[in-house]
């Protein structure tokens, strides 16, 4: 991929398993939010491709995008949407769901408190576990997950650390880009050089 | 339970009619801007009627696509600001249906919103009643259409810090068959002449740009994401 002038992720090749974590770490540049973007079809590769079960995420784009749950870098909440109607509007579109499950979600990421709260109030850290709580609230099999632990203190660091834990220990993957190490006993790692 | 294609088209006009009401200030901003244009003109003119009278469906059709250009830049800006459009483009609902339901939910607070307004400027500018009904159905397919080329226009240009200008060369040029053919239909209306093929191709028009439009519109979207 070309960004810009910079060419990143030449001959990346990852394979995910279920109940497996994808721990990708590097300099800042060379390209794991790309990769991220990549895998989740927002971005195209100009060569390879990105597979979902044996078949190209091309041809099966809204299948694959369904089973999907992605958490940019940045919280992506509708500062004037409490954080309950930001999570009602978007797991929303991907399955059905009571608001009891949502603050069942949001209380998980220990953001119990913020559901009511426009998402303009909360601080970057509990904005950080609204986003969290969508993720959970979607169900899906893979989690995409650009730093997760940004902006949160050491109890929120922990929460995270348990979902990644519980999520792998139901079946599910993720791909994780952090600084810090992630658990499980399936991790592989990523390591993107400049 | 997986969510139909009604069911995720109606969340996200929920999503955006809440958002719109949210903040009445970008709500109220076009109507008010169609509302004080228009009125200025009879004002300008120092009570000359039939001078306003001639000139009152070019000066009510101008005013509608401006003000309807206000409001155009928003459309998938504020989103993809924020991150939330990659989260839409990404509930695996496909683009397309996204594109449809908000520019559908623009159109709701916008072109139907002008479309109530119309007969009170339509006295101001000193358009006959009769005339009411020809005006107000011109406008429901014009303001429609209108939101069609802006969504492309607004795809295109969500990236760009000054888009809105960009956004104004781009669809004002696609907006012109509109401002012919509704201008056209209102004055035939207010000289009592039939309008039914002005309006017929204003509505051919219309689906046209419901048909062909939100394919485009959601490519230019997906094109500025990656």
């Amino acid at each position: 991929m070309w960004r810009g002038e910079r060419h990143v992720l030449k001959g990346v090749s990852v394979a995910l398993r279920p109940t497996q974590l994808l721990h990708v770490s590097g300099p800042n540049g060379t390209g794991k939010t790309t990769l991220l973007r990549v895998i989740c079809g927002l971005l195209r590769p100009e060569q390879g491709k990105v597979a979902w079960r044996g078949q190209s995420i091309s041809s099966i784009r809204n299948e694959y995008q369904a089973t999907l749950a992605y958490a940019s870098h940045e919280p992506a909440l509708k500062g004037d949407l409490t954080a309950l109607e930001n999570l009602r509007f978007a797991v929303g579109l991907k399955r059905r769901v009571t608001d009891l499950e949502l603050r069942g979600s949001l209380e998980r990421t220990g953001a119990a408190a913020c559901a009511d709260l426009p998402a303009r109030v909360l601080s970057a850290g509990q904005r950080r576990r609204v986003a969290m709580a969508r993720v959970l609230a979607m169900n899906a099999s893979l989690w995409l997950l650009d730093e997760p632990y940004t902006n949160l203190d050491a109890a929120g660091a922990l929460q995270i650390t348990g979902l990644l834990q519980s999520h792998v220990d139901q079946g599910g993957m993720g791909l994780v880009v952090a600084h810090q190490d992630l658990p499980g006993r399936d991790v592989r790692r990523l390591e993107l050089a400049e | 339970m997986n969510v139909g294609t009604w069911e995720a088209l109606i969340l996200v006009v929920r999503r955006e009619l809440c958002l719109s009401f949210r903040r009445p200030d970008q709500l109220l901003q076009p109507l008010v801007f169609f509302l004080i244009v228009t009125t200025l003109f009879p004002l300008g003119l120092n009570l000359q009627l039939s001078l306003l009278r001639d000139m009152a469906p070019g000066v009510l059709w101008v005013a509608a696509l401006l003000s309807s250009l206000l409001s155009l830049d928003a459309l998938f800006k504020s989103d993809a600001d924020d991150g939330t459009l990659e989260q839409l483009a990404l509930c695996g609902q496909g683009l397309t249906l996204i594109v449809v339901a908000k520019t559908f939910a623009h159109w709701l607070v916008t072109g139907v919103a002008l479309v109530l307004v119309s007969p009170l400027v339509g006295m101001a500018l000193e358009i006959p009643s009769g005339a009411f009904a020809t005006m107000m159905l011109s406008l429901g397919f014009g303001t429609l259409t209108l939101s069609w080329l802006g969504a492309i226009g607004a795809g295109l240009t969500v990236g760009l810090k000054r888009g809105n200008v960009l956004l104004s060369l781009i669809v004002l040029p696609l907006a012109m068959p509109l401002l012919i053919f509704g201008a056209g239909a209102t004055d035939r209306a207010i000289s009592g002449a039939g309008a039914a093929g002005a309006l017929y191709f204003l509505a051919a028009l219309c689906v046209l740009t419901c048909t062909l439009a939100p394919f485009a519109a959601s490519m230019a979207v997906r094109i500025t994401l990656e």
